[in-house]
C-alpha cells in the first residue's frame, strides 16, 4: 500500500460557513486507480470536501494538490483533468444527449464523437431523448459519461446510486468498476455500506467534518471482529437483496 | 496539455443555448406570435390610417394651397356644404374634429387661417396642428401666419403600419430580453447547471456571452420575419430598403443587450420560476403601454409624458420609426442610441450587484 501514488492529497482541510464548521480538519490521500470511498451520514461534510476538491467551493483553510496542482494556485489545470458529477445536478433544457455531449465538449475543448460516449454508458438508443425522459438509472449513466468527455484521470461520484433500484445499482457498480481498470481514479461518496464494501479499495468515514476512520473495507470489518464485535444475528448466507435479485433476475430494465 | 480554448467553449454555449430557445414554445410566442398577431390586426383594422374630419367654415375660400395641401397629406378629410348651426353640432360632438376658415388677407399674398378645434376630440386636433404648422414650414407656402413648432408627422403618407410595426418589434425585443434572460440564467442556476459548467474549464464571461449571442441571434431572426412579413404583407416602409433593415437591425442588437441587462436583474432577485413573470411584468408591461408601443406618446396627458420619455422602449421605437419610415441614418438617431446607451450602462451597473451565479 505504501509504495502507491497519492494523485489526491488533502491537508488539514477546514471549512467555516457563518456559524458552523461543516469540516474541521480532514487529512487524506487518494491513490491512483482506485475507487475510494468518502461515507457518513448526511451533513458529516463529504459533498462540501467534494467540491473544494473540485474547484467548486472555496475553502477556510488547508492545502489540497490533485495531480501536482494545487487549489488556489491551478484551479483551471485541476478542472481539465477531472470530471465531476454533482449530487442532483441538471442539464440544459431542451436538448437531447447528443447534443449535451456536443456541449460539454466544446466546454472542455475535447475531440470526441458523442456517440462513442454514449456507448461507454450504454445510452446509445437514447441519443435523441432529452435528460429529463430518463429512467434515474439512465440519467446516472449519462452523468458519468458527461464526466468521461475529457478523459480525466480522476472523476467524482456524488451518491450516483441513491434512488436506484438494485438492478440499476449493480448496473453502476459494473460501469464505475470498467472505469476503475480503464485507469481513471474514482472518488464516491455513498450511504450504503453494501456498496462501498463491493466498490471501493478503501475508504474514509466521515463524521461531524472529521475522518475517525480510512482503511480498505475488509480492514475496517477485520478490526471491528477482532474487537470482539458480533452481529446479534447470525448470518445468513444471502440477504433479502439477495433474494429480490434472484427473484426479479439480473437483467437491467429501464 | 493542450490550450484550453474559450472561443470553442463560447460558441459551444451559443449552439446549445439556441437550439434551447428555438424548442422552447415560450420564447417563439413572446418573439414572433404576439407581435405578428397585433401586426395582423392592426394590419387589417388600420387600412388608411388615421383620419381627421375638418368642416370648413361656410364662405371660407376653397381654392388656396392651404387646402390643397390638406387634400394631399391624404389624413384629412375636407367637410363642406354644411351649414354654421350644422357644423357646430357635430363639432360639439367631436363628429367633426377641427373648423377652418381661410381667408386671403387684405393688400397682400399671404392667407390668414383660423382653426377652431373642439374638446370633444382633443388628440385629433393635436394631429391636426401638427400638420398645419408642417404646411406652414413648407417653403412654397412663403408667408407665414401661424407660429411653428417642431413636428412629428411627416408628409410621407403615414400608414398604420408604419406606426405599429417598429412598436411591437420594440415590444418583441423587449419580452425576449427580459423574459428570456430572466428564465434561462434562474434555471440553469436552480438546476444547478452552471455549477456544473463551473466544473468544467469554461469561463464565466464565456457563459454569459454565449448565452447572449444565441438570445441575439434569436431576435434577430424574429426582428427581420417581423419586418419582412410587415414589408410584404402590409406595406410596411422601408425608405431606404436593405440599408433600412439592417439599421433596424443594428437598432434591435443594442435594445436587446439593453434589455437582457433587465432580465439578468431579474434573475438574480427572483426567488423561485413564478415570481419571474410578475417581476417582469413590472418591466415590460409599462413600457408595452406607455413607451407609444400602440399610440403616439404626443396622445397621453401631459403629466403622464415625462414618465413616458423616461422609458427606453420609447427612446428605441422612436428611433426604429426615424430610421423606417423617415429613412434617417444611425447617427441622425444618436440622441435616441445616447439614451438607450445611458440606460443600458445603468441596468447593467445594477445587474452585477444583483445577478447571482449560485
Amino acid at each position: 500500500m505504501e509504495t502507491k501514488k497519492a494523485i489526491i492529497s488533502v491537508k488539514d482541510l477546514v471549512k467555516k460557513y457563518d456559524d458552523f464548521v461543516a469540516v474541521q480538519g480532514l487529512s487524506f490521500e487518494v491513490y491512483e486507480h482506485e475507487i475510494f470511498g468518502l461515507l457518513g451520514p448526511n451533513g458529516a461534510g463529504k459533498t462540501t470536501t467534494l467540491e473544494i476538491i473540485e474547484t467548486l467551493r472555496a475553502k477556510t483553510s488547508g492545502e489540497i494538490i490533485v495531480d501536482g496542482f494545487s487549489v488556489d494556485k491551478q484551479p483551471q489545470d485541476i478542472k481539465q483533468i477531472i470530471g465531476v458529477q454533482l449530487q442532483a445536478a441538471g442539464y440544459y433544457p431542451n436538448l437531447n444527449l447528443i447534443e449535451l455531449i456536443e456541449l460539454f465538449a466544446g466546454l472542455y475543448g475535447a475531440n470526441i464523437k458523442p456517440m462513442e460516449m454514449l456507448e461507454k454508458v450504454n445510452l446509445q438508443d437514447k441519443a435523441k431523448a432529452k435528460y429529463k425522459a430518463l429512467s434515474g438509472g439512465q440519467k446516472q449513466r449519462f452523468s458519468i459519461a458527461t464526466t468521461l468527455i475529457n478523459q480525466p484521470k480522476i472523476i467524482f461520484l456524488d451518491e450516483p446510486t441513491t434512488g436506484l433500484d438494485p438492478q440499476a445499482r449493480r448496473n453502476l457498480w459494473d460501469l464505475i468498476t470498467e472505469i476503475r481498470d480503464a485507469g481513471t481514479t474514482v472518488v464516491i461518496t455513498t450511504h450504503y455500506m453494501d456498496e462501498a464494501e463491493q466498490l471501493c479499495d478503501r475508504v474514509a468515514f466521515v463524521e461531524r467534518g472529521q475522518i475517525i476512520a480510512l482503511d480498505t473495507p475488509d480492514n475496517l470489518i477485520d478490526k471491528l471482529v477482532n474487537s470482539g464485535f458480533e452481529r446479534k444475528k447470525e448470518v445468513k448466507k444471502a440477504n433479502l437483496e439477495d433474494v429480490f435479485i434472484n427473484l426479479t433476475g439480473q437483467e437491467w430494465r429501464e | 496539455m493542450k490550450k484550453y480554448n474559450n472561443l470553442t467553449a463560447t460558441l459551444a454555449l451559443a449552439k446549445a443555448s439556441f437550439r434551447s430557445i428555438m424548442r422552447s414554445p415560450s420564447a417563439v410566442v413572446f418573439t414572433l406570435a404576439f407581435p405578428l398577431i397585433f401586426i395582423l390586426v392592426f394590419g387589417f383594422l388600420g387600412g388608411g390610417g388615421t383620419h381627421i374630419d375638418v368642416g370648413v367654415t361656410p364662405g371660407s375660400d376653397v381654392n388656396n394651397p392651404v387646402m390643397g395641401m390638406l387634400e394631399k397629406t391624404g389624413m384629412i378629410r375636407l367637410i363642406k356644404d354644411k351649414s354654421k348651426a350644422e357644423f357646430d353640432k357635430l363639432l360639439e360632438k367631436g363628429n367633426v374634429d377641427a373648423m377652418i376658415d381661410v381667408h386671403r388677407k387684405v393688400n397682400s399674398a399671404a392667407y390668414s387661417v383660423n382653426v377652431v378645434y373642439t374638446s370633444a376630440s382633443r388628440d385629433k386636433g393635436g394631429i391636426l396642428k401638427s400638420v398645419l404648422n408642417n404646411i406652414f414650414y413648407d417653403k412654397t407656402l412663403k408667408p407665414t401666419v401661424a407660429e411653428i413648432k417642431e413636428s412629428t408627422i411627416t408628409g410621407r403618407e403615414y400608414k398604420t403600419i408604419d406606426f405599429i410595426l417598429p412598436g411591437q418589434l420594440g415590444f418583441s425585443l423587449l419580452s425576449t430580453g427580459v423574459f428570456g434572460t430572466a428564465f434561462v440564467f434562474l434555471s440553469l442556476r436552480q438546476t444547478l447547471v452552471i455549477k456544473r459548467f463551473f466544473a468544467t474549464p469554461v469561463k464565466r464571461s464565456s457563459i454569459v456571452i454565449g448565452e447572449g449571442i444565441a438570445r441575439i441571434g434569436f431576435a434577430l431572426i424574429g426582428a427581420l420575419f417581423i419586418i419582412l412579413i410587415g414589408h410584404f404583407f402590409f406595406g410596411f416602409t422601408l425608405v431606404n430598403g436593405a440599408l433600412t433593415v439592417v439599421n433596424m437591425l443594428i437598432l434591435a442588437t443594442l435594445g436587446v443587450i439593453v434589455f437582457m441587462g433587465f432580465g439578468f436583474i431579474i434573475s438574480g432577485i427572483a426567488k423561485s420560476e413564478s415570481m419571474v413573470p410578475p417581476i417582469s411584468n413590472i418591466i415590460t408591461l409599462p413600457q408595452f403601454l406607455l413607451s407609444g408601443t400602440f399610440f403616439s406618446i404626443e396622445a397621453f396627458p401631459s403629466w403622464l409624458q415625462p414618465i413616458s420619455r423616461a422609458l427606453p422602449l420609447t427612446y428605441l421605437n422612436d428611433a426604429m420609426r426615424k430610421v423606417a419610415f423617415e429613412g434617417l441614418g444611425l447617427w441622425d438617431v444618436k440622441f435616441q442610441i445616447m439614451i438607450l446607451l445611458i440606460w443600458g450602462i445603468g441596468i447593467y451597473a445594477v445587474a452585477v450587484k444583483v445577478f447571482k451565479w449560485e
